[in-house]
């Protein structure tokens, strides 16, 4: 027990005294998390739109003053010609254009039909997306308000309401993602490149031939960063209460526990991956490459699942990562218990066993 | 008849901070001369050493190699000289022939020359049935003569060896001892950085560094008589020991 | 035997490391492995350290097979390997006394067989091992591959990259450890350190060439050696290569060695031979053969 807790003495050593392994540690998991939460949205405010009025009625200026008083949109220019459209897109200030077509309100009183065309600038298709459905809202709306106590026969009033994220804040979605991805980082990364850097200094050599067991040269290596990942995830959990106003709906005790699991998880394949890995370097690739872009790209993080093609879909279950978010999506935005999330629990500790299983197999107690 | 001087160093000196690393250090070197520049690891060696390639600004001092000045005229030296290391000498998972030409097109010769002098190194080294290799599937020993003809390729008047022959076995060290003879027999300088006192009792006058400074400079056979032992080894093991207890 | 080797062979894929190699190592002998580099000396250290399991052949250490018993080797030996494997992060002292407990030892549990060995380091024991000259990087390796008193001590390549006071100073200690009955294991490039074991084994290209005394290795030499010297050493060893006689001519220093295929040799022959090519202030006298002529005959 004394070889062990030297080990582990030794290993908090390594840490403090890297700057750059501090920085990863410690410095990552709040730059990303204030990144995710301030920078990097989905959500549209004061985008800049222009209008191409061809009737300049009485009806269209309600509409325009409608859309000019809502939050989201800021008209930046009126344009008169059709040509005119191409040339404000290419500037790329302007990401919409509202095209009016001509005898608005006649048309809409004579044939009760009358055309908005709204034209937006899809380089980025989720912006593109957003606007359409917020410029439809509008006028929605608008029509609504123009039909009161007109009798329809009859009317579909669809009504919305968005539940756990009310104000669709994006920093509810980043948060689960980014605690995923730093205690995958933390854990993975940063066991395998402490591992094959013994291998790289020979120090492995010599931690061979002596009377450690390999085991406890493995354990003694993943205790500290399971110590140091449960830091960090508290201290991305505060973040996202203190400072992004975000509630943990469920219990914060299995959150913990279900951070631990994953962690474990983590440090599994972290261990799996420095028995490939020769060099620090290697490892660090193999982890980014391996973990990291699968994590980012098909966990759900960014990109939902269920627009994925099939193929991509079945490969997204091999990830822990997806499990591990919908677990802790589950339990800080809708608050469920176990009983909820016990199927994606089990699958998780189904491949941290595989891992443990492969890693002790793949172990070697030479250099072989 | 006299030989000229291609290196010479007056009161060469470089410091970092308080530390002087090199201290007013002064020698000259003779045109096919093989110059050994020994000292411990630290001496000063690789930081002298990097003064006269140009590669670093001296702090006080003078020093003109192969005619040109290392404060002003650093990129003249450079295309004056070659430069192989026990380290860095050529890339493993280049052919024997593309290793050449690449290291032929970085010293700016002509395709025409690059070609003729391929064929001429193969045939000398006897690499015909290998040139299509990877240099990593070399023996180190064929790896080092290689890498030393390759830093000859432009023909330069002085050749920087850091180390060249250590952990190479006996005959193939003769041979490229063997190697460096006939450069320095062409009138091509050597330089030979070490701190393997074997290595220094090939050349013709070696410098020993110890703390920044020459404390000796001679052929090692007059070394050997003013100190009174057999080896160059010795030599150094009674110079360090002098200065360590005065 | 401290240590035995039989027809142990070693191949990496398809490069073979070492091939058929024995010997044995007397206890309390110092025992040196002299060859270049890639002549497989680390992969002999790795089998007898256990971490590397042979192809053929069985090999003992300290009385255990290597392969059968490789944990009771483990914790009855010391190894040092070919770079100084320490962490470069840690002080001396945090080096050392990791090592002492992962051995399940203490510094001071076995301090008087370091002692004269920490006692050159202590000064800078609070300074990181990688801030340390190679000399005494040198030094701390040892001392943590001694601190828990090995019976047998495995160094691989111990004075590569060391000045030559400190290689001086380390073949001192290493004498030191050999009289506190401690069986040494040393391997080395560099010919002239050969002396200093009590016996050796040439190797080269996994195989060796000769094991015996340094004395007697270099008695069996079979040809007398003559230093010859010239004005120019280039054109001395063209004209020496093309001399119908020659048996062989290697640079050594300021001199060639010679040896010639004849029992009868003139030097005046030789010496009027290369005056007729040019060459002056010739110089010629009989020389002792040393540990690199025995070397480069037998690899021959």
């Amino acid at each position: 027990m004394k070889r062990f807790i030297g080990f582990i003495k030794k290993e908090f050593y390594h840490i403090f005294r890297d700057r750059r392994s501090l920085f990863i540690l410690f410095g990552m998991p709040i730059a990303q998390i204030l990144l995710f939460g301030f920078a990097i949205t989905n959500e549209i405010n004061n985008v800049d739109i222009a209008i191409l009025d061809h009737s300049k009625d009485a009806t269209t200026e309600e509409i325009i003053n409608k859309i000019s008083a809502s939050k989201y949109f800021t008209i930046k220019q009126i344009i008169v010609r059709e040509a005119d459209i191409e040339t404000v897109f290419k500037k790329g200030k302007i990401k919409a254009v509202l095209n009016f077509e001509k005898d608005f309100s006649k048309n809409l009183i004579k044939e009760q039909k009358a055309t908005i065309q709204i034209i937006t600038d899809a380089t980025d298709p989720n912006t593109a997306n957003s606007i359409t459905n917020y410029i439809n809202a509008i006028l929605q709306n608008y029509q609504q308000s123009k039909n009161k106590g007109i009798q329809i026969d009859y009317q579909i009033v669809p009504q919305t309401r968005m539940v756990y994220n009310p104000e669709l804040k994006g920093v509810f979605m980043f948060v689960p993602g980014v605690m995923t991805i730093i205690l995958m980082l933390v854990s993975a990364m940063m066991t395998s490149i402490s591992i094959t850097r013994e291998k790289e200094l020979g120090t492995m050599e010599i931690l061979l031939v002596s009377p450690l067991k390999p085991f406890q040269v493995i354990i003694g290596k993943v205790v500290p960063y399971i110590f140091l990942s449960l830091v960090n995830a508290t201290v991305i959990v505060l973040l996202s209460i203190f400072i992004f106003k975000m509630p943990v709906a469920g219990s914060l005790f299995l959150l913990g526990a279900e951070s631990v699991l994953f962690i474990i998880t983590s440090l599994a394949l972290g261990i799996l991956i420095s028995t490939i890995a020769q060099t620090q370097q290697a490892a660090m690739m193999i982890s980014l490459m391996g973990l990291m872009l699968p994590v980012i790209l098909l966990s759900g993080f960014i990109f939902p699942i269920a627009s994925m093609p099939i193929p991509l879909q079945i490969i997204s279950n091999i990830i822990p990562a997806k499990w591990f978010i919908i677990i802790i999506k589950g339990i800080m935005l809708k608050g469920v218990g176990i009983t909820y999330v016990w199927k994606e629990t089990l699958i998780l500790i189904g491949m941290t066993l595989f891992f443990i299983g492969i890693s002790v197999k793949k172990y070697k107690i030479r250099l072989e | 008849m006299k030989k000229e001087n291609v290196i010479e160093a007056d009161q060469l000196t470089k410091t970092f901070g308080d530390f002087t690393a090199v201290n007013a250090i002064s020698f000259e070197v003779k045109k096919g001369e093989i110059f050994g520049f020994l000292g411990a690891n630290g001496a000063g060696k690789t930081t002298a050493m990097k003064m006269l390639i140009g590669i670093s600004k001296p702090s006080s001092g003078t020093a003109k190699v192969a005619g040109f000045d290392v404060y002003s005229q650093t990129e003249f030296i450079k295309k004056n000289i070659g430069y192989m290391s026990q380290k860095f000498a050529l890339y493993d998972d280049l052919t024997v022939k593309e290793n050449i030409t690449f290291f032929g097109g970085i010293y700016g010769l002509s395709r025409k020359k690059i070609k003729e002098k391929r064929a001429q190194l193969i045939s000398e080294l006897g690499l015909e049935d290998i040139s299509n290799k990877l240099v990593g599937s070399l023996p180190l020993g064929w790896k080092q003569k290689l890498s030393f003809s390759v830093s000859l390729l432009h023909e330069p008047k002085i050749v920087f060896l850091d180390e060249p022959t250590g952990g190479v076995d006996p005959i193939t060290r003769r041979h490229f001892w063997e190697m460096i003879y006939k450069a320095a027999d062409q009138g091509t300088t050597i330089f030979v950085t070490t701190h393997y006192m074997d290595e220094a009792e090939y050349c013709d006058r070696v410098s020993i560094m110890v703390e920044g400074k020459i404390e000796a400079l001679d052929t090692p056979k007059k070394l050997k008589e003013q100190f009174k032992v057999e080896s160059m080894n010795d030599v150094f093991l009674k110079l360090a020991r002098n200065i360590e207890a005065p | 035997m401290s240590i035995s080797l039989s027809n142990i062979s070693k191949s990496y894929k398809k490069v073979k490391a070492v091939q058929d190699i024995s010997f044995d190592v007397n206890p309390g002998e110092l025992f040196g492995l002299i060859g270049p580099d890639g002549a497989g000396k680390t992969t002999i250290f790795r089998i007898l350290t256990t971490l590397l399991i042979p192809d053929e052949g069985t090999a003992k250490v300290a009385g255990f097979d290597i392969v059968a018993d490789y944990k009771a080797i483990r914790s009855s030996v010391g190894y040092m390997p070919g770079r100084f494997s320490l962490y470069q992060d840690l002080t001396v002292e945090e080096n050392l006394s990791f090592f002492a407990t992962i051995f399940g030892t203490t510094i001071e549990e076995n301090y008087d067989l370091i002692e004269d060995i920490y006692v050159q380091i202590a000064p800078f024991k609070n300074r990181r091992a990688g801030k340390l000259s190679g000399g005494m990087k040198q030094k701390l390796a040892l001392c943590c591959a001694l601190i828990h008193k090995p019976k047998v001590l495995f160094l691989d390549e111990p004075t590569t990259g060391v000045d030559p006071v400190s290689r001086k100073e380390f073949w001192e200690m290493l004498k030191r450890l050999q009289k506190k009955g401690i069986t040494i294991l040393v391997s080395t490039p560099y010919m002239d350190e050969a002396a200093l074991c009590d016996r050796i084994a040439l190797i080269q290209n996994g195989a060796i060439l000769d094991i015996d005394t340094p004395k007697a290795i270099v008695s069996k030499f079979p040809k007398t050696i003559y230093n010859v010297g010239a004005n120019n050493m280039y054109k001395l060893i063209q004209s020496l290569q093309d001399y119908e006689h020659l048996y062989s001519v290697f640079p050594f220093g300021e001199f060639v060695h010679y040896t010639d295929q004849r029992e009868s040799f003139e030097i005046a022959e030789l010496k009027s031979y290369l005056e007729k090519a040019g060459l002056t202030d010739i110089h010629i006298e009989v020389a002792q053969a040393n540990i690199e002529d025995a070397f480069m005959e037998l690899a021959k």
